[in-house]
């Protein structure tokens, strides 16, 4: 069914907990070797997509497939396969780092040296210590170790920078972005703007149980088109905001005009809107 | 890649370092039989037919208390912290972690045991066990039978907050009234028919026959152990329907 080109695909994806409707049909499609971004706010239906490809739930309709595997039936291989790292999940608190990652890589087939995944993920000095004494940062990293212990082909990202402060962040990315170098597979889930953009080949913002919009972080950001925004404060100091195809002529006039008039044109600035504009208007309560 | 069996040793293993790795629990879990038997052994002492009565009722409390309380601590801890979801989700198979937490358990029964039987000889003049049959095979049952309750009272916990009253509030009036520090012939009879239809009363029966001469081999407690077996199902059922391995949300 699913090409070899083809990590996941879903489709018309359903999830009901009683007489809610939390995932409303669900269509997508990750290409191997992609990072894939599920963007959208809590309760949109994020999490219950990715614990249905995880195998955690079951589906009440539509069609999935993880890996050439139905997730339904959690075979054994499939598992073998992916690294999930869940919102949150703990761990036993007096295990140490390269202990625990030695025990789970004892489950996979071919797993990743321990040493490697320690380095990888920025736990060296932390690699003798004991779960319990790890930061909050520290244990989100160890998450990330233990999903990566296995050498899976595919990797489950759910809300994985969640509580970091700025630099931890860039350096989860960055760990992040290595995957792709190593050729996985990602399906990140965020509701995080700038994550999806600064990871993601490609992105579905979800809301409400349905993807609102797909496309990479700059097709969505300009809108399907190749709009500008041109903003600057008038005489009267008052801003001004203009959307154009064309900028080119558009600050010719404005600076044109102003120069005629002798007066500076202040705070200037030519942006195309952005991936948290796009996501504001679509996820905006009507 | 380990065998199943070679992983379930693994994680046995595991199980067993990170226990002495916390050596406060592991003492005072070991300690506990011990504080009962001298403080009992000192009150009764010199009653021989008390004596009797205390050593097996101790020992049927550590078969429930390493199982039936420390499976249904543990596991309220493992679910509620996202251990059980995250071994869940690895290719580690479910039966082989859920035995490694089995027989971790049943390791430190054997412990609590032989700590219980080698007080009772040394302090208490009981000899080596008259009927090591009856010993073990109650053992074995009251261990399966509580291990299994253990798992089935886990569902039942909201949260892992509430794992310590729950528990107390179903261990502690057990261990009252099924004669683990007393007679229960000394007993009311509505609350020893009670007693007697829950299973460590007929778990302490039986290790009264393989602990204590004279009170019988294994064919005078098979009542006791038939009581043990339908507690043992109603566990089995009960264990498996609504096992969780996500925590249980509100």
């Amino acid at each position: 069914m699913a090409s070899t080109e083809t990590a996941i695909e879903v489709s018309d994806l359903r999830k009901s907990y009683g007489d809610l409707e939390a995932v409303r049909g669900i269509e997508f499609r990750v290409q191997r070797g992609e990072i894939y971004g599920l963007l959208g706010p809590n309760g949109a239906g994020k999490t219950s997509t990715v614990e249905i490809l995880e195998g955690y739930r079951q589906r009440t309709s539509g069609t999935v497939s993880v890996l050439g595997f139905d997730p339904n039936q959690r075979p054994r291989e499939l598992r073998a396969r992916v690294g999930i790292v869940l919102q949150s999940s703990g761990i036993y608190s007096h295990v140490k780092v390269a202990e625990v990652l030695a025990h789970f890589a004892q489950f996979y087939p071919h797993p990743r040296d321990v040493d490697e995944v320690i380095q990888l993920t920025g736990l060296a000095e932390k690699r003798d210590e004991r779960a319990r004494h790890l930061s909050g940062g520290q244990r989100r990293r160890l998450d990330l170790a233990l999903a990566l212990i296995g050498d899976p082909e595919l990797i489950f990202l759910d809300e994985p920078t969640t509580g970091f402060d700025p630099a931890a962040r860039r350096s989860a990315w960055q760990t992040i972005r290595s995957l792709r170098d190593l050729g996985k597979t990602v399906l990140l889930t965020t509701h995080y703007l700038d994550e999806a953009q600064e990871l993601a080949d490609r992105v579905a913002i979800i809301k409400g149980g349905r993807i609102l919009a797909e496309g990479s972080p700059a097709e969505l950001g300009v809108g399907g088109g190749s709009r500008y925004r041109v903003a600057y404060a008038n005489g009267d100091g008052e801003a001004v905001a203009v959307e154009t195809d064309d900028p080119t002529t558009l600050l010719h006039e404005l600076t044109g005009a102003a120069l005629a008039r002798g007066e500076e044109l202040r705070s200037l600035s030519v942006t195309r809107p952005s991936l948290e504009d796009v996501y504001l208007e679509l996820t905006a309560d009507a | 890649m380990p065998s199943t069996v070679g992983l379930l040793w693994r994680q046995y293993r595991l199980e067993r370092h990170l226990f002495w790795r916390n050596p406060s629990a592991a003492f005072f879990n070991f300690l506990l039989p011990l504080i009962f038997l001298a403080l009992f052994g000192a009150i009764v002492y010199h009653h021989q037919s008390e004596l009797d009565v205390i050593v097996p009722g101790i020992a049927g409390m550590s078969v429930m208390s390493t199982t039936f309380t420390a499976l249904a601590y543990n596991l309220t801890f493992l679910r509620e912290q996202g251990v059980l979801k995250r071994i869940r989700g690895t290719p580690l198979p479910s039966g082989v972690y859920l035995g490694g937490l089995a027989l971790n358990a049943v390791t430190n029964t054997a412990i609590q045991i032989a700590i219980v039987v080698g007080a009772g000889r040394l302090i208490f003049n009981l000899g080596w066990p008259p009927q090591p049959i009856t010993l073990v095979v109650f053992v074995l049952a009251g261990v399966a039978s509580f291990a299994l309750l253990g798992v089935a009272l886990s569902h039942a916990i909201p949260n892992f907050e509430s794992a310590p009253a729950v528990i107390n509030g179903v261990f502690v009036p057990v261990i009252l009234v099924s004669g683990v520090f007393f007679d229960v012939k000394h007993v009311p009879g509505f609350l020893r028919d009670i007693a007697q239809a829950l299973p460590l009363e007929p778990l302490i029966n039986g290790l009264t026959g393989g602990l204590v001469a004279a009170r019988g081999d294994l064919s005078h407690h098979l009542t006791a152990l038939a009581v043990i077996g339908v507690w043992g199902l109603v566990g089995v059922v009960l264990a498996i329907r609504g096992f969780s391995w996500e925590a249980h949300r509100n």
